[in-house]
């Protein structure tokens, strides 16, 4: 390994909250199933004062089956392309009828995001409805069984992508909506529970459109052992695939976990991140060559911007 | 009383929306129906109008938005006609699944392809399935009325179902007619506040739409159906109030024009049952014994209304103005399973589709085809089941 690693950070306090209180013990996640986690840092920063608007997707299922439900908070469930266009509809009810505590969230995977409800998804951005929509982005459509959608990495195996693996790279749905001008914009990922909450608190007190981003690694559709969620999510930050930021007043700010990685020599090489996913279990010297360019070219790009 | 004006059909379904307080309005401009959404955009910004609207970006999102507005406890309306109300269909069946009340005005319009922008019945028919309350106005003073009305039908707890009114465009939705318009005073009194059976907005945890095992997904549906039968009631409640505080009455889910000695009758929906009626003033000077059954609500069907009417009829002719392709036009349908509720033995009934993609049907079309049904059964004939009548 030549990339030297960065310092390890000092250890962070507990998130002060009662997660057990809004998510409830008994929910339908798989084992080592990311969405939970980060539901849990959404419990600390709003408790029960939230709605969830959840499209088709992983989590329709994950809150549990009728009459139960395994978040202690508001949840609509809605057509696959529609979260956006729902949750511009509660936001603006709760606006007209003046209640004012209580937090709107879109909360859709990156099939409802990036490809089905783009469309809406737009929409209520360029609306700039106060809400906060939250792509968890597992990479595929994991809840149909891992089909390729535009989120998929390149290179990676999916069902639809069987053999040759996705030969296109991955959809920047952050930087889309960026170029909305939305007053907030981020990204993240459940291997930094910290920088979420730091990012929803910010995003509370932001008036207007917010969307975040968070990197949310599959144990079943990614192939590998569930124990490894947040090192995988990690490993993602740390060779500088996925990069942490915020986008406000017109620029990019670099978050914590992400700073170290700015200089190359700092990152893991990638094929520490890949080697743990059986989805990449054929992926070609060539093909991590490209995925490198474009890790490069998108560092480029946040420099560019910062 | 209230003050009389001159409206089209479009601007009397947005003044309704305005004398039922509507706080939040999503929709998205489509022919004939855009004149709703600029008539409404116009009242907001003047000030005339205390609500928000969401001016979305597509109709999938126009339903998906007013449905956000009701679930939070909003007294919800959207407007679309044709490929709109294609294109938001998933939520139309979202909406009612989800025991949602709001309202939705559909200027009817033919389907595409090819492009076409006049009136058929063919966008509006194709939502029968969707546990939706769907009224149909005649003329622009039951736009007004019935848009109106449908906000009480969908609010009541016995019901708490959208509701659609369907007005054909340009006929109705870009004519002018006078409407006569209620004191707003009356109106708030009568209609109260928003009712519906939940509301979220955070003030308690409440799900909705979890999954749910096929038991109890049945068990959920069958409650639609009978609010559906719990809407006829409603229906002519509603319409028996009005009637007494606004001065119109028209006969709950179907009005019935020289009904009583008939022997014959006419079943249509929509405008040109006016022409219908047109037609049949002029058989009965000349002796002919008919009468028009005119469908104000074709969800809940008023099969047992009709019954009422046709029981001891030598014979019903049903207009369409839709056709189920490779089937019948879906009123007739309707009525014939309806009716079978009380007989094995049908009165003679023969179906017309016409008027599809716009075709004007005039007065003189219904005289002559309702003149050829009569003397086919007065010689002892049976005329056919199914006509589809052309003209061009």
């Amino acid at each position: 390994m030549t990339a030297s690693s960065p310092q390890s950070p000092k250890p962070r306090p507990p998130l002060p909250y009662n997660m057990r209180e809004v998510v409830l013990p008994g929910d339908a996640a798989c084992p080592g199933c990311p969405i939970p986690m980060a539901w849990k840092v959404l419990s600390a920063v709003f408790g029960e004062k939230m709605i969830l608007v959840i499209p088709a997707c992983c989590s329709s299922v994950v809150v549990g089956a009728y009459p139960g439900n395994s978040l202690k908070a508001s949840v609509v469930h809605v057509a696959f392309a529609s979260a956006a266009a729902v949750a511009s509809g509660i936001a603006e009810a709760l606006r007209k009828r003046g209640i004012t505590d209580v937090q709107v969230i879109a909360w859709a995977g990156d099939g409802g995001t990036a490809d089905i409800g783009m469309a809406s998804l737009s929409g209520a951005a360029e609306r700039n409805h106060d809400i906060i929509y939250i792509m968890y982005d597992n990479e595929a459509y994991m809840n149909t069984g891992i089909q390729r959608s535009s989120s998929t990495p390149y290179g990676a195996w999916t069902t639809t992508t069987p053999i040759i693996g996705k030969t296109e790279h991955k959809k920047d749905v952050a930087k889309i909506m960026i170029a909305h001008g939305v007053p907030y914009v981020a990204t993240a990922s459940v291997a930094y529970p910290h920088d979420l909450y730091a990012k929803l608190q910010r995003a509370k007190k932001i008036r207007g459109f917010k969307f975040i981003h968070i990197h949310a690694p599959c144990p079943v559709g990614w192939r590998f052992d569930p124990k490894y969620t947040v090192r995988i999510g990690k490993l993602a930050v740390e060779t500088g695939l996925w990069i942490l930021y915020e986008y406000y007043d017109g620029k990019i700010h670099l978050s914590g976990p992400s700073r170290p990685y700015i200089d190359p020599k700092k990152r893991k090489p990638i094929v520490e991140y890949l080697k743990l996913q059986g989805r990449f279990k054929k992926i070609t010297e060539d093909k991590i060559k490209e995925i490198e360019k474009y890790v490069e070219q998108h560092w480029e790009w946040i420099k560019r911007h910062m | 009383m209230g003050k009389l004006v001159a409206l089209t059909g479009n601007y009397a379904v947005a003044y309704a929306a305005k004398y039922a307080r509507v706080d939040v309005i999503a929709a998205y401009p489509i022919t004939p129906q855009t004149s709703i959404v600029e008539k409404l955009a116009e009242l907001i910004e003047s000030g005339e109008l205390d609500a928000i609207m969401i001016r979305v970006e597509s109709e999938h999102s126009a339903l998906a938005a007013t449905f956000g507005a009701a679930i939070a406890g909003a007294r919800a309306f959207t407007a679309t006609s044709s490929q709109g109300l294609l294109y938001m269909h998933e939520f139309v069946h979202w909406t009612s699944r989800a025991r949602i009340p709001a309202v939705m005005a559909i200027v009817t319009r033919a389907l595409a392809p090819p492009w076409n922008i006049w009136p058929d019945h063919s966008d509006f028919m194709d939502q029968r399935d969707a546990g939706w309350i769907m009224g149909f106005a005649m003329d622009n003073q039951e736009v007004f009325d019935l848009t109106l009305q449908a906000f009480k039908i969908s609010e009541d707890p016995r019901v708490y179902l959208p509701v659609m009114i369907g007005l054909e465009g340009f006929i109705l939705g870009h004519t002018t007619m006078p409407v006569e318009l209620p004191e707003q005073e009356v109106v708030d009194q009568w209609l109260g506040p928003r009712k519906q059976e939940y509301v979220i907005d955070g003030k308690e945890p409440l799900a909705l739409g979890n999954l749910a095992w096929p038991e109890d997904t049945e068990e959920m549906f069958m409650e639609i159906q009978k609010a559906m039968d719990n809407a006829k009631k409603v229906i002519k409640e509603v319409d028996e109030e009005y009637g007494k505080l606004f001065g119109r009455k028209y006969g709950g889910l179907i009005q019935c024009i020289n009904c009583e000695d008939a022997k014959y009758f006419a079943v249509s929906m929509g405008a040109w049952s006016g022409d219908l009626i047109e037609a049949v003033n002029k058989l009965r000077e000349e002796g002919y014994p008919i009468g028009v059954i005119r469908i104000r609500f074709c969800r809940p069907f008023p099969y047992e209304d009709i019954w009422e009417k046709v029981k001891n009829s030598k014979g019903v002719i049903v207009f369409d103005r839709s056709i189920s392709f490779g089937a019948w036009g879906p009123l007739f349908t309707d009525l014939v399973t309806g009716l079978y509720h009380y007989t094995n033995n049908l009165p003679i009934m023969s179906n017309v589709v016409a008027g599809i993609g716009g075709v004007n049907i005039t007065y003189n079309d219904f005289a002559k085809l309702l003149t050829s049904f009569i003397e086919t059964i007065e010689k002892g004939d049976k005329p056919p089941v199914f006509t589809w009548y052309h003209k061009r």
